[in-house]
C-alpha cells in the first residue's frame, strides 16, 4: 500500500518568530565580549595584578568618579548589559541542545526575564552613582 | 613502488550493513560481509560489490560515482557522508546505515521526500516582479548581467548537490522534521542574495519563522559534514541577521512581512 501524500505538508502556515530581538541583543553581547572583554581582563587580570601600571590608577575616588561620568556611565552599562542578555541567550540554547526542557516557557523566562531584570538593577545602581 | 600505507591487493575487510526490508523486518538489523578492496576502493564500491557478488537483494541508492548528483549520503561508521567519496583505506572496519533523522525506506534507502518538499517550499529559482522577464516562450532579449562581485555573495551557496547529508547531521531537523533545515535555508538565502533575483519578499516569510532560520542553533555539524564545502551554518547565520532587519523594518513599518 503506498499513499503518495504521506508527509505532505499541504500550505504549512509559517509564522513569525520575535526571536530576533533577543538574538540581536545576543549578537551585541556577542561584540562587546569579543572588543570590550579582552580589555578588561588584561587591565584588571594582568596589568593591575602583576603591579604593571600603579594601583593608585584604580582608587576608590578614580573609579567612583569614572562611574559619575555620563561617558562611564555609558561604557559600564555597554560593558555589562548586553553581556548578560549574550550570556542568558548561550546557555538558554545550549540547554536546548542538551535536551534541558522546562515546563512551558519557564526556562526562555528564567533567561530573559533574568537579564532583563538584571540590567534595570545596573541602570537602576549607575543612575544612583555619583 | 609500494610505501608501507599501502594495501596489499588481497586485503578483506569487515563491512557492516544496516538491513531493513518492510515486508519481512520489524526493525532494522545487521548484516556483515568480508569485501575485497584495494587502496582506491570507495564505500560505494563496496556496496556494489556486495550487491554483485554477496547478497543481490540489498537496496542502496547512488548515481554518478564522482560526488556530484548527491543520491549516495549514508551513516558511515557513524558519520553521514557520501559513498562514492568516502574509501576503505581510511578505515578499520566499516558499519554503513541509512542517512540519520529520515525515515528509512529500505536497507540504505532513506526517504528524503519531506526534504524534497522543503527545497521547493523555498522557491529555489529566479522570480521577477515583472513575469515577461522570464517569458521562455519568446527569444531572450536582454542579458541580465551580474559582476563576479555580485556572483561571489551567493556562488558558494549555490554549490549544493541536495545529498540530505546536512540533514543527517542536525541535531534540530532530528528533533523537529518541521525545522526547514540546513540545506533548504541555504537555497533560500543563496536566491535572497542573486542580484537578478526579485522574490525575497516570499521567501522571508519562511527565513522568518521559528522553522526557518530561527530553529538554528548554530551546532554547525551541517558545515561539518557538507561534502561540497558549502557551510549552511554560515549560509543560515547571515540568513538571521537578515531576518533580524526584517524584523526591525516590520516594526517600524517600513517594510517586510507581518
Amino acid at each position: 500500500m503506498s499513499d503518495l501524500n504521506v508527509g505532505r505538508t499541504t500550505a504549512k502556515e509559517y509564522h513569525r518568530s520575535h526571536e530576533p530581538i533577543v538574538w540581536s541583543l545576543f549578537g551585541a553581547g556577542g561584540m562587546v565580549v569579543a572588543f570590550l572583554m579582552p580589555a578588561v581582563v588584561i587591565f584588571i587580570g594582568f596589568f593591575l595584578s602583576l603591579g604593571l601600571v600603579d594601583n593608585d590608577a584604580v582608587s576608590f575616588e578614580r573609579v567612583i568618579g569614572f562611574a559619575s561620568s555620563w561617558w562611564g556611565k555609558c561604557y559600564l552599562a555597554i560593558l555589562i548589559i548586553p553581556t548578560l542578555y549574550h550570556v542568558a541567550h548561550r546557555i538558554f540554547h545550549g540547554l536546548h541542545d542538551m535536551h534541558v526542557k522546562g515546563p512551558g516557557s519557564l526556562l526562555a523566562i528564567l533567561f530573559y526575564g533574568g537579564s532583563t531584570l538584571l540590567s534595570i538593577f545596573v541602570l537602576y545602581l549607575l543612575w544612583g552613582i555619583g | 613502488m609500494n610505501s608501507e600505507h599501502d594495501i596489499p591487493n588481497s586485503s578483506t575487510m569487515r563491512v557492516e550493513v544496516q538491513r531493513y526490508r518492510p515486508e519481512l523486518d520489524a526493525r532494522p538489523w545487521w548484516q556483515a560481509f568480508d569485501v575485497p578492496y584495494t587502496n582506491d576502493t570507495s564505500v560505494l564500491e563496496a556496496l556494489q560489490y556486495i550487491k554483485d557478488e554477496l547478497d543481490s537483494s540489498l537496496s542502496f541508492r547512488w548515481s554518478c560515482r564522482m560526488a556530484i548528483c548527491g543520491s549516495c549520503g549514508f551513516m558511515i561508521n557513524g558519520v553521514p557522508k557520501l559513498g562514492c567519496k568516502s574509501f576503505l583505506r581510511d578505515y578499520g572496519a566499516l558499519k554503513i546505515a541509512a542517512l540519520d533523522n529520515f525515515p528509512i525506506e529500505r536497507d540504505l534507502v532513506a526517504d528524503i521526500s519531506g526534504f524534497v518538499e522543503k527545497l521547493e517550499t523555498v522557491k529555489p529559482y529566479l522570480m521577477r516582479e515583472d513575469p515577461s522577464d522570464l517569458d521562455t516562450s519568446v527569444p531572450i532579449s536582454r542579458a541580465f548581467n551580474q559582476t563576479p562581485q555580485q556572483l561571489s555573495l551567493y556562488k558558494q551557496f549555490s554549490q549544493c548537490i541536495n545529498c540530505g547529508i546536512c540533514y543527517a547531521a542536525c541535531p534540530q531537523f532530528g528533533r523537529d522534521p518541521e525545522f526547514l533545515g540546513p540545506a533548504a535555508l541555504t537555497l533560500a538565502y543563496r536566491y535572497n542574495q542573486d542580484s537578478r533575483d526579485q522574490g525575497k519578499k516570499d521567501r522571508m516569510p519562511l527565513l522568518n519563522a521559528e522553522e526557518g532560520v530561527w530553529g538554528c542553533t548554530f551546532v554547525g555539524y551541517c558545515s561539518e559534514v557538507c561534502p561540497k564545502s558549502v557551510d549552511p551554518a554560515a549560509a543560515i547565520n547571515q540568513g538571521k541577521a537578515a531576518s533580524a532587519i526584517d524584523y526591525a523594518l516590520n516594526l517600524v513599518q517600513l517594510g517586510g512581512d507581518k
